[in-house]
């Protein structure tokens, strides 16, 4: 968690050492900072609009996804980290805004879960492919009495067609 | 009139179908020959009941019955005739209707493509199905009748909703509905195979191409879906990780897995058991799918429990069904011996380990889409599981999965030689690694991160790629002959499994470049503003108020798209106001190519009095690859399907009266 943060970090840095404001003659865009606009729009894609039918405020037109878009860039404006944001929006409406949902005691299966399933999955594959190893011959169900005689006459009757 | 008949149709169906379920499979198990041979006809005939129920309801939406509720609650008269007839399977109760209308439709085809089958093996498949059927049939009976009458009858009726009034939509959910019913055949014969207690290898070679057929149908339907939410929705996403798309990547993933496993138990008589639990997955998964997106369950778990009557039908039937196979299951699979022997490198544990990777993916997808409904019902907070999370865990595992891609189609089966595997391995992983990592560096990318995610996704397709090509010119260097004639004389379904690979390929360099390249403009445009994004330039003419549609209003903006100042077409996009809801509509308009899509939306009107307009601008870059992938592993399964051996096997066991070297029982007759 605290990793994928210190990433995001770095990939903000350095959107704002790369990009370039470039916008001569051009339409205006909502945003006027388009540093803080990268950051605005992916921490929107983070948040969930709660009014919508599972849409993030990124993604949806609906009037409060434009309220919290706007508030995210005046939070941005104002300096604050998207940490200090994203509590902002988790103490306003609850772990439900975030599509990320944090680490804490309800949540240690789903984030556990995977490596569970994986290890599950490669303890099973472990025992699997050692007993398909281990074996010498090849454990087949004897054939019945009558199984045999099909079996004796199909193969009869191959020969004959094949001769 | 008509719903009565369609209504009877149902009931008839139903009554034929439970004959369907009980008498062959109490024949086959008892040996009464007259029993076992009603399979085929009640299947066929129960199939045309199912057919004309379907055509009286689809009539009644033709000709705007508004008595009927179903048509009065997702039609209108001013809806034009082909989203009359999509609306049919639009609703809740009509695509009901389409499940079950597509399960008597599989069943029938079993029953006319089976003649080769033995007569009990026959009947226990469509035994099964006809099981299926009756819970399926008295599910829409009871709780989802599409013929319910409404009294006093409306003049209008209410609207479909706007977002399926599109073609993509009415197409998305019969190939899906294909997809998801097209598995209760392979569960049908993997539950046949138990009953009979003889799980050898035929049953894997009966049902192979049958699940090959579904999991086409599965991918193109989802492909569709996703499709139809990059265009429709108005935003450039493509897969949202929402719970109604989970429960179709679900079954997928397992009848991915189960097709691997197939060709295993088919070539090796190895893995039996797991296919057999894989098949039933595979189908519980469709039922499970349904059962979230019918019961309401998603949009909101107490609103199932005021009306839990639909969502706690399907919830036993799902129990009855995964329960009651696998209650079989655990009797039956330990008599299975473990037949056959591999060792840790060979063909079979590189598939073994692709279908634990694949299940392990499906478990994680499931986990992600239940999770929150979980919290919810028991009350421990409501928390929302989107795209950040599926992303962090899925990628790894699938990252995984295409490390073993490469490998698998190389190994031997039984035993490869880790050495010489690896001679065989070294010039694909050097030139894997080179261009994973040259590339994003071309391209201008320098950020560790993004260099990262960028080598991560080429990496993948190269390393695809290149282990495919290695393949092939691994096969035909030991054949006699020139180029062209060696390659023709690879059967067909070598050519469905290079191009189905292919196809991940594709995929992954769909996504990896649109995600690494993508660029999106979100502005505000007045009349003669431009605004550039990807090389492209828009500029934005005007907007003009049509009512263009029967049943809408649209206003219709006009961007001219520019490349290198000159004009390379106009763009229409526009916003819908749909005359039944009066909720606006985004239709994007696209500039689409092999390359790239340009793609532009319009947001809402902004009041300065100079007729600006909130509009969103993107430049998706190979964005149509990740379509075209699914469609190459469509073609994959189609070329798979086609292999001469099943032509063959059909003709050569439709000869021998007692269908050959299948079938060693001889106990049915």
């Amino acid at each position: 968690m605290k990793r994928a943060i210190n990433s995001f970090f770095c990939v903000a840095i350095f959107c704002f050492l790369n990009a370039a404001p470039v916008w001569a003659n051009e339409a205006i865009p909502t945003e006027t900072d388009p540093v803080a606009q990268k950051r605005a729009m992916e921490l929107a894609a983070k948040l969930r609009c709660l009014v919508c039918q599972n849409q993030s405020i990124a993604e949806s037109d609906a009037e409060l996804a434009v309220d919290l878009r706007q508030q995210v860039r005046e939070q941005i404006a104002e300096g604050k980290s998207d940490k200090e944001i994203i509590k902002f929006m988790t103490d306003r409406y609850g772990d439900f805004v975030l599509y990320q949902p944090p680490v804490k005691g309800t949540t240690i299966f789903l984030w556990a879960g995977p490596l569970i399933l994986l290890l599950l999955g490669l303890v099973g594959m472990f025992f699997l492919l050692r007993k398909h190893a281990g074996k010498a011959g090849e454990a087949t169900v004897p054939l019945t009495d009558a199984e045999r005689a099909r079996a004796a006459a199909l193969l009869r009757e191959r020969s004959d067609s094949e001769v | 009139m008509i719903p009565e008949i369609g209504q009877f149709a149902l009931i008839l169906a139903l009554v034929l179908v439970l004959v369907q379920g009980t008498l062959p499979l109490a024949g086959a198990a008892r040996g009464i020959p007259a029993w076992m041979s009603l399979a085929r006809r009640t299947a066929q005939s129960s199939f045309l009941f199912l057919a004309l129920a379907f055509g009286c309801l689809l009539y009644s939406f033709i000709i705007n019955d508004f008595s009927v509720l179903n048509v009065a609650t997702n039609s209108n008269t001013h809806l034009p005739l082909h989203y009359r007839i999509a609306a049919s399977w639009g609703s809740h109760e009509g695509s009901i209707m389409m499940w079950v209308l597509m399960l008597g439709m599989w069943s029938c085809a079993v029953s006319i493509f089976s003649r080769h089958l033995p007569e009990e093996v026959v009947a226990r498949v469509l035994g099964v199905m006809g099981l299926v059927t009756t819970g399926l049939l008295l599910f829409m009976l009871l709780t989802s009748n599409p013929f319910e009458r409404l009294f006093p009858v409306p003049l209008e009726g209410r609207d479909l909703n706007p977002l399926l009034q599109d073609p993509g939509m009415a197409l998305h959910p019969p190939t899906l509905y294909m997809g998801y019913v097209g598995f209760s055949v392979a569960f049908a014969f993997a539950v046949a195979a138990l009953l009979g207690g003889r799980l050898d290898a035929t049953w894997a070679r009966w049902s192979r191409p049958w699940t090959t057929l579904a999991w086409c149908f599965l991918t193109v339907g989802i492909m569709i879906g996703s499709w139809w939410a990059y265009y429709e929705l108005g935003w450039g996403g493509w897969w949202f990780w929402d719970p109604v798309e989970n429960a179709s990547l679900l079954p997928w993933l397992i009848g991915t897995a189960l097709i691997h496993s197939l060709a295993v138990t088919e070539k090796r008589g190895t893995f039996k058991i797991w296919t057999v639990l894989l098949a039933i997955c595979a189908f519980s998964l469709s039922l499970l799918g349904t059962f979230l997106v019918r019961s309401g369950v998603l949009t909101s778990v107490h609103a199932f429990a005021t009306d839990p009557r639909r969502g706690m039908f399907i919830l036993v039937f799902l129990a009855l069904v995964i329960g009651g196979s696998l209650v079989l299951f655990a009797f039956r699979a330990p008599r299975v011996g473990t037949a056959g022997t591999f060792k840790i490198v060979s063909r079979e544990s590189s598939l073994l380990g692709n279908n634990i990777l694949l299940t392990v993916a499906c478990g994680t997808v499931l986990l992600g889409t239940l999770y929150p409904l979980f919290l919810d019902a028991l009350n421990l907070g409501k928390i929302s599981v989107g795209p950040p999370y599926f992303e962090a865990v899925f990628v790894p595992i699938m990252a995984v999965l295409v490390a073993l891609m490469g490998i698998g189609p190389m190994a031997r089966w039984k035993e490869s030689s880790p050495r010489e595997l690896r001679h065989k391995l070294r010039w694909p992983l050097l030139i894997t690694i080179v261009c994973a990592l040259a590339l994003p560096l071309v391209l201008g990318r320098t950020e560790w991160k993004s260099v990262a995610l960028l080598a991560l996704g080429f990496g993948m397709a190269f390393w695809i790629i290149t282990t495919l090509v290695a393949v092939v010119l691994e096969r035909l260097h030991h054949l006699q002959g020139g180029f062209t004639d060696k390659l023709r004389r690879q059967p067909r379904s070598f050519w469905g499994m290079i191009l189905a690979h292919l196809g991940v390929a594709v995929f992954i360099i769909g996504v990896t470049v649109v995600k690494g390249f993508e660029a999106e403009r979100d502005v505000r445009m007045a009349p003669g503003d431009t605004v550039s994004v990807g090389g492209y330039t828009f500029k934005f003419v005007g907007i003009a108020e049509t009512q263009e549609g029967p049943n809408y209003s649209a206003s219709r903006g006009t961007f001219d798209l520019i490349k290198d100042d000159k004009l390379v077409r106009n763009l229409y996009p526009e916003k819908r106001i749909y005359f039944s809801h009066g909720m606006p509509m985004t239709e994007a308009a696209i500039d689409s190519g092999f390359l790239g899509d340009r793609y532009v939306s319009l947001g809402e009107e902004i009041n300065d009095g100079k007729g600006s307009w909130s509009v969103r601008v993107y430049h998706k870059p190979f964005v149509t690859w990740i379509w075209l992938g699914c469609m190459l592993m469509t073609l994959g399964g189609i070329f798979a399907l086609l292999d001469r051996r099943y032509r063959i096997n059909m003709r050569k066991e439709a000869k021998l009266p007692l269908t050959g070297e299948n079938d060693l029982s001889g106990s049915a007759r």
